[in-house]
């Protein structure tokens, strides 16, 4: 096990936004967290990556406590949500996707702008992009590193359906045969059930954490699920 | 006047490149507000009979300092903090400079700038801390630019955040106290902002926008001096519309479609 999460519970100003979770993921894992808003799915991200280290249990990725180590985050390639990104901001792919990189070489910058077929445009402004294309920067960004696993918050919201699905694609190849593991919080139900190996499910609570095709062919989970999401839904507006 | 023309080179390269991460955390201000701090800090020097420069240093540093750990605790905004440090600097100034018997020639020279200002001692110190600053910034620029950048995903890739925030404020702070003998408390923020928003226009990578802010900074306070000196006027009023002129002619250079961009200028799908 890659990543071990233990009775993880947070909760702000006296408001439980995780409650006792616990799961774990696998090398190799392609695992699609899903869960209505509100459910708790950035409070985890939070926690993992050490954003937030506010919380109860314990998180241990490659065997070892984040709370004792950052050096799990070389590790890590994180792709937030999509990033709103200042057009004047002065800097060129290659600069965005070499910013946080260990060692500095150049090569690297090309290999990871070719894994997401951006290294053509390396050397215009991230600012003159579409928001589909910066989210493919994002991504060359979070593998130069060579990660083992890599994170991504929601990293299609607001994407147009081509680079949507060139995204899938992206994030299928680099599971099968880049061999890196993958943790993404998605709404998109669809696409999970068609990417993901393994699904958690949350609601503040965890759900269902599990092999995918369980969780999608079990008509009375799906129910719950929808009943659970609608609530939340109607308790947000 | 060459003791001017070489601490007015440091005092540019520093300005701009401090300046450029200011601007781009849309915190332009900052440097006036560090300045006007400063000014209050030239007063508690005079009164209490320090050198006013070391007090001035002080009081950045810890305004500087102060207010940010106040900001990030207590949620308040960027431009409040800016006014607040604004008004309490000159306020406490005035205060100060009424009871030590009200304004002098060294009060003003702090306010202008003065070239007088610039003695062989004060242009080694200028140069010192200058080459100080400069390779805090250079060897850790792309830290500070993936900071600016985004300070969740710096955070993230492991980047000490906090501790290198704390360091560029106190940076600025010595920044804006080393450049007021130049250019004064009331300009001093324009060698940070002007340079660089003239730069950003012409559209580069971030390392040809800091060469650039650079050189329209150098140009500006070099020529500025020089014109200033037979005339007999303040330079730093000189050099400040000389930066502003760069400004002006740079937009009719961009509307006229004479500048050349780094990327494309079109979105590109």
């Amino acid at each position: 096990m890659i990543v071990d999460i233990s009775e993880l519970s947070v909760s702000y100003d006296g408001i439980d936004a995780l409650q006792k979770i616990s799961f774990g993921i696998n090398e190799g894992d392609f695992l699609g967290i899903i869960g209505p808003n509100g459910a708790g799915k950035s409070t985890l991200f939070n926690c993992m990556l050490g954003i937030n280290l506010q919380y109860q249990g314990v998180i241990k990725f490659f065997n070892k406590d984040i709370r004792k180590s950052e050096e799990y985050l070389t590790h890590i390639g994180y792709v937030p949500q999509k990033p709103v990104v200042d057009r004047n901001f002065p800097a060129t792919i290659r600069e965005v996707v070499s910013m946080g990189q260990i060692n500095n070489d150049p090569d690297k910058v090309d290999e990871a702008l070719q894994k997401v077929w951006m290294h053509e445009l390396a050397d215009r402004r991230i600012g003159d992009l579409s928001g589909g294309q910066q989210q493919r920067v994002f991504i060359a960004k979070a593998l130069v590193n060579s990660p083992k696993i890599l994170v991504l918050d929601e990293p299609v919201t607001g994407v147009d359906i081509h680079n949507k699905d060139l995204f899938f694609q992206i994030l299928s190849e680099l599971n099968s045969k880049g061999k890196i593991s993958i943790i993404w919080s998605s709404h998109d139900l669809d696409a999970v059930e068609r990417l993901a190996n393994k699904v958690a499910c949350l609601n503040k609570t965890l759900f269902f954490h599990g092999i995918s095709q369980e969780f999608f062919n079990d008509e009375e989970m799906m129910k719950k699920y929808s009943e659970t999401s609608m609530q939340m839904h109607m308790h947000h507006h | 006047m060459q003791n001017a023309i070489v601490s007015g080179i440091a005092i540019s390269l520093i300005c701009s490149t401090v300046g450029l991460f200011l601007v781009l955390r849309k915190f332009s201000l900052f440097g006036d507000a560090l300045a006007h701090s400063a000014f209050g800090g030239v007063a508690l020097g005079l009164f209490l009979g320090f050198y006013p420069l070391w007090a001035a240093y002080a009081v950045s540093i810890l305004s500087a300092l102060g207010l940010t750990k106040i900001r990030q605790k207590y949620d308040i905004s960027g431009d409040a903090i800016v006014a607040i440090l604004l008004s309490s600097g000159i306020a406490v100034g005035i205060v100060l400079i009424s009871l030590s018997g009200g304004f002098s020639i060294d009060i003003f020279s702090f306010l202008f700038g003065s070239v007088l200002l610039v003695s062989t001692e004060n242009v080694i110190m200028i140069l010192g801390l200058s080459a100080a600053i400069l390779i805090i910034l250079i060897t850790g620029y792309k830290k500070f630019m993936y900071i600016t950048f985004s300070e969740e995903q710096a955070q993230v890739s492991g980047i000490p955040v906090q501790k290198l925030n704390y360091l560029l404020i106190a940076i600025a702070g010595v920044t804006v106290v080393t450049s007021m003998q130049l250019v004064g408390v009331l300009l001093v923020s324009a060698l940070f902002v002007i340079p660089n928003v003239t730069a950003m226009m012409f559209k580069r990578s971030f390392k040809q926008t800091i060469i650039l802010s650079m050189s329209f900074s150098v140009f500006s306070t070099v020529a500025g001096i020089l014109i200033s000196y037979p005339l007999d006027i303040a330079p730093s009023g000189m050099v400040v519309l000389l930066a502003i002129t760069l400004f002006i002619g740079s937009l009719i250079m961009k509307s006229a479609g004479m500048v050349k961009t780094a990327g494309i200028q079109k979105k590109i799908h």
